[in-house]
């Protein structure tokens, strides 16, 4: 055990925190400041964010732990965990970009051939071409398996019908990567292909609408006869083998629920600002309320507590016990505190909360994190089955 | 950073394992209860086993040296720090050890520079005596106020405390496993059923997340971390509220069979109802934490 941190490391964290601080309130001002700005889910913010991504590719901070060529830094496990630490302790937004940088670029780093990884990875990194997720489907959300939008192959390409939906950021986005079923004949995840998908392809219509906070952040994404070509991304637009798409997807999915799109450092700094709201309030309020500075209290334990749990799960990876239906308890953890430190921020602000607000917009925020990425009864499921053995049937 | 056990400390979690294995299952717990309730009822019916073993367990830990986890080998201890500590405290727990060994080691021990205190020179606290008679055991009615613990004697005795809730609760969790999966109602394992295994997922996921908060109290009092006190205290509260939890959990997923005296899981239950209350109980310890982080 030894829970400190090299001289490296902290050469590498005074780094990160004093570009992102400087860089951060540049980007601010450059907007007309921090009120200015709208949420990166809307359509009038997405560009602005894009463009505080820009920034942070050209420093290379947009995606620290990848190989230099892509525009990343080659940082180890533990120096990505200090600089998401430092990113959201100086109040940088969360990432418009992260549906691609967190969840298909480790698939593309595992299953992509040279050539997509080539022309893909840096493209995504800089925030040229955006990605959005392309798996639930109106009649398969926690049960993925059973979607059914399809994939015929034909003369140098596929042809794609039906229709995708809840696809986050979709209608701000370039790109696409999906499920579709290429073998009509095998059932649930037999038969699936994981495609990526510029979503300029005719026959591709894309629909937003708007999420339980009022943003534009969601997407109905129309596959009609579209022909998506081959050679539409250098290196082609089939990732891994044809009928392997569940197997490259879970690969994403094990991201998604655990530590790669959610880390501790983001919970810590939503405590700490919670720890600094309840200190503003004054004496007769938080005598008044001691019940919600006990809950206070247990919802800094709960973020410091995901701290140390990772840091003994990134122990386990870098000596090669890697975990693995343990991300199911990741995920559990994080989305279930996300809301717990959000409803602590609501009663303290009381009726004023139900304004407009930053509290407000992440209350409503975090309401989905038990929903999306497989819902936490799922999840549940997966803990008693695939980590105590508890029998399917 | 490193967020694991040595390989000492693994070699030493396995030997107090193997010991509490063969030296105290069960019945050995059950046999420190005692022999008849008001009624004449045996509490421990059907399962006595020789009260001798009861006071052998005593002698095997010390012999183990166990005891001297934290007392330097200049002195005939072990020479190990709170971690080490942490992790045999856990393995204490996992087995019931019906003896005050968190006392023993983390304060008589270490006060005495004697690594291996007569059973009769350690017990809980005298003002904590009727608790422990009624929910847990006879055998602890004999301690004086022999050493009184410093700060260092109850952080270290608060977090090995919360470090055997650990143990309490992954052993209530096992029971409850093996129980559901086995146990057929309907015609099929009752550790199918959904509402079942939704029980056993949040008591997994206290577990998981309660450990490590205890493993990183242990670090910060072996290294006299500025933050140690929060941390223990932090520790301790979220230890208890996980095996509070699975505890609730686990009777639950027994149905009729585990609210009886013949079968095993009130041992580890009420263990841990105690557990939770000793070193400060959990309103205490949230608050420590609440004073430290500025809530």
């Amino acid at each position: 055990m030894d829970l400190t941190w090299s001289d490296a490391q902290e050469a590498f964290r005074t780094e990160a925190h004093d570009w992102l601080r400087e860089s951060f309130a540049a980007w601010q001002a450059d907007h007309g400041g921090v009120d200015a700005i709208p949420s990166g889910d809307t359509r009038a913010g997405f560009g602005i964010h894009l463009d505080w991504e820009r920034r942070l590719f050209e420093n290379r901070w947009a995606v620290v732990s990848w190989p230099k060529a892509y525009g990343g830094r080659e940082a180890t496990l533990w120096e990505w965990l200090i600089f998401e630490e430092e990113y959201y302790a100086a109040g940088c937004p969360p990432r418009v970009t992260q549906n691609g940088i967190f969840l298909l670029a480790p698939s593309l780093f595992a299953f992509a051939n040279e050539a997509q990884q080539d022309h893909i990875l840096p493209r995504m990194a800089a925030g040229e071409d955006t990605w959005c997720q392309g798996w639930s489907e109106p009649n398969a959300g926690s049960d993925l398996a059973s979607l059914t939008t399809r994939a015929t192959r034909t003369e140098g390409g596929w042809i794609l019908n039906g229709q995708k939906t809840w696809t986050t950021r979709g209608a701000f986005s370039t790109h696409l990567f999906g499920l579709f079923r290429t073998d009509p004949t095998a059932e649930r995840h037999r038969g699936l292909s994981y495609l990526l998908v510029p979503l300029d392809t005719p026959g591709v219509t894309v629909r937003g609408f708007g999420r339980l906070d009022g943003d534009e952040g969601f997407a109905e994404v129309f596959f009609e006869d579209a022909f998506l070509p081959d050679d539409a991304l250098p290196g082609g637009v089939l990732l891994g083998e044809e009928g392997q798409g569940w197997k490259v997807a879970m690969s994403t999915t094990s991201s998604e629920r655990g530590l790669t799109l959610r880390s501790p450092g983001r919970f810590l700094a939503t405590a700490r600002r919670l720890i600094n709201a309840w200190g503003a309030m004054p004496e007769t309020f938080r005598a008044e309320h001691a019940a919600l500075g006990d809950r206070i209290t247990g919802v800094w334990m709960q973020a410091e507590a995901y701290q140390m749990q990772t840091y003994q799960t990134v122990t386990g990876t870098v000596e090669g016990r890697p975990s693995g239906a343990e991300s199911s308890l990741v995920k559990l953890w994080w989305s279930e505190l996300d809301v717990e430190l959000h409803e602590c921020a609501m009663d303290l602000i009381g009726v004023g909360a139900l304004a407009e607000g930053p509290w407000t917009k992440g209350y409503q925020f975090s309401l989905s994190g038990p929903i999306y990425a497989g819902t936490n009864e799922v999840q549940r499921n997966v803990v008693a089955e695939r980590v105590l053995g508890l029998p399917r049937k | 950073m490193r967020f694991a056990f040595t390989d000492d400390q693994i070699a030493l979690r396995e030997a107090v394992r193997d010991l509490l294995a063969a030296e105290c299952p069960p019945e050995v717990v059950r046999a420190a209860w005692p022999a008849t309730d008001g009624d004449g009822q045996g509490a421990g019916a059907g399962a006595r086993v020789d009260a001798a073993r009861v006071d052998g367990l005593w002698g095997h830990l010390a012999e183990m040296g166990v005891f001297g986890v934290l007392v330097p080998e200049a002195d005939g201890g072990l020479g190990f720090d709170e971690v080490a500590a942490a992790v045999v405290l856990a393995e204490s727990g996992y087995a019931a050890v019906p003896h005050p060994v968190v006392e023993a080691m983390c304060v008589v021990a270490p006060a005495t520079a004697n690594p291996a205190p007569l059973r009769a020179q350690v017990g809980w606290g005298a003002d904590r005596l009727d608790i422990v008679g009624e929910l847990v055991d006879g055998a602890v009615a004999d301690f004086g106020s022999a050493v009184d613990p410093d700060r260092i004697g109850t952080l270290r005795a608060t977090m090995g405390t919360a470090a055997q809730l650990i143990g309490l609760g992954r052993r209530m969790l096992d029971i409850a496993v093996a129980y559901v999966t086995e146990r057929e109602q309907f015609g099929v394992p009752i550790g199918s059923f959904q509402a079942v295994k939704h029980h056993l997922a949040d008591a997994r996921l206290a577990l998981e997340f309660a450990a490590p908060a205890v493993w990183r109290a242990a670090w910060s009092l072996a290294t006299g971390a500025d933050t140690a006190d929060r941390d223990v205290s932090m520790a301790k509260a979220m230890a208890a509220d996980a095996a509070h939890l699975v505890g609730r959990k686990a009777l639950q997923c027994h149905g009729g069979i585990g609210y009886t005296v013949e079968y095993d899981l009130h041992l580890f239950l009420k263990r841990a109802w105690l557990l939770e209350r000793l070193w400060g109980d959990t309103a205490h310890h949230r608050r420590v934490v609440a004073r430290a982080i500025g809530v």
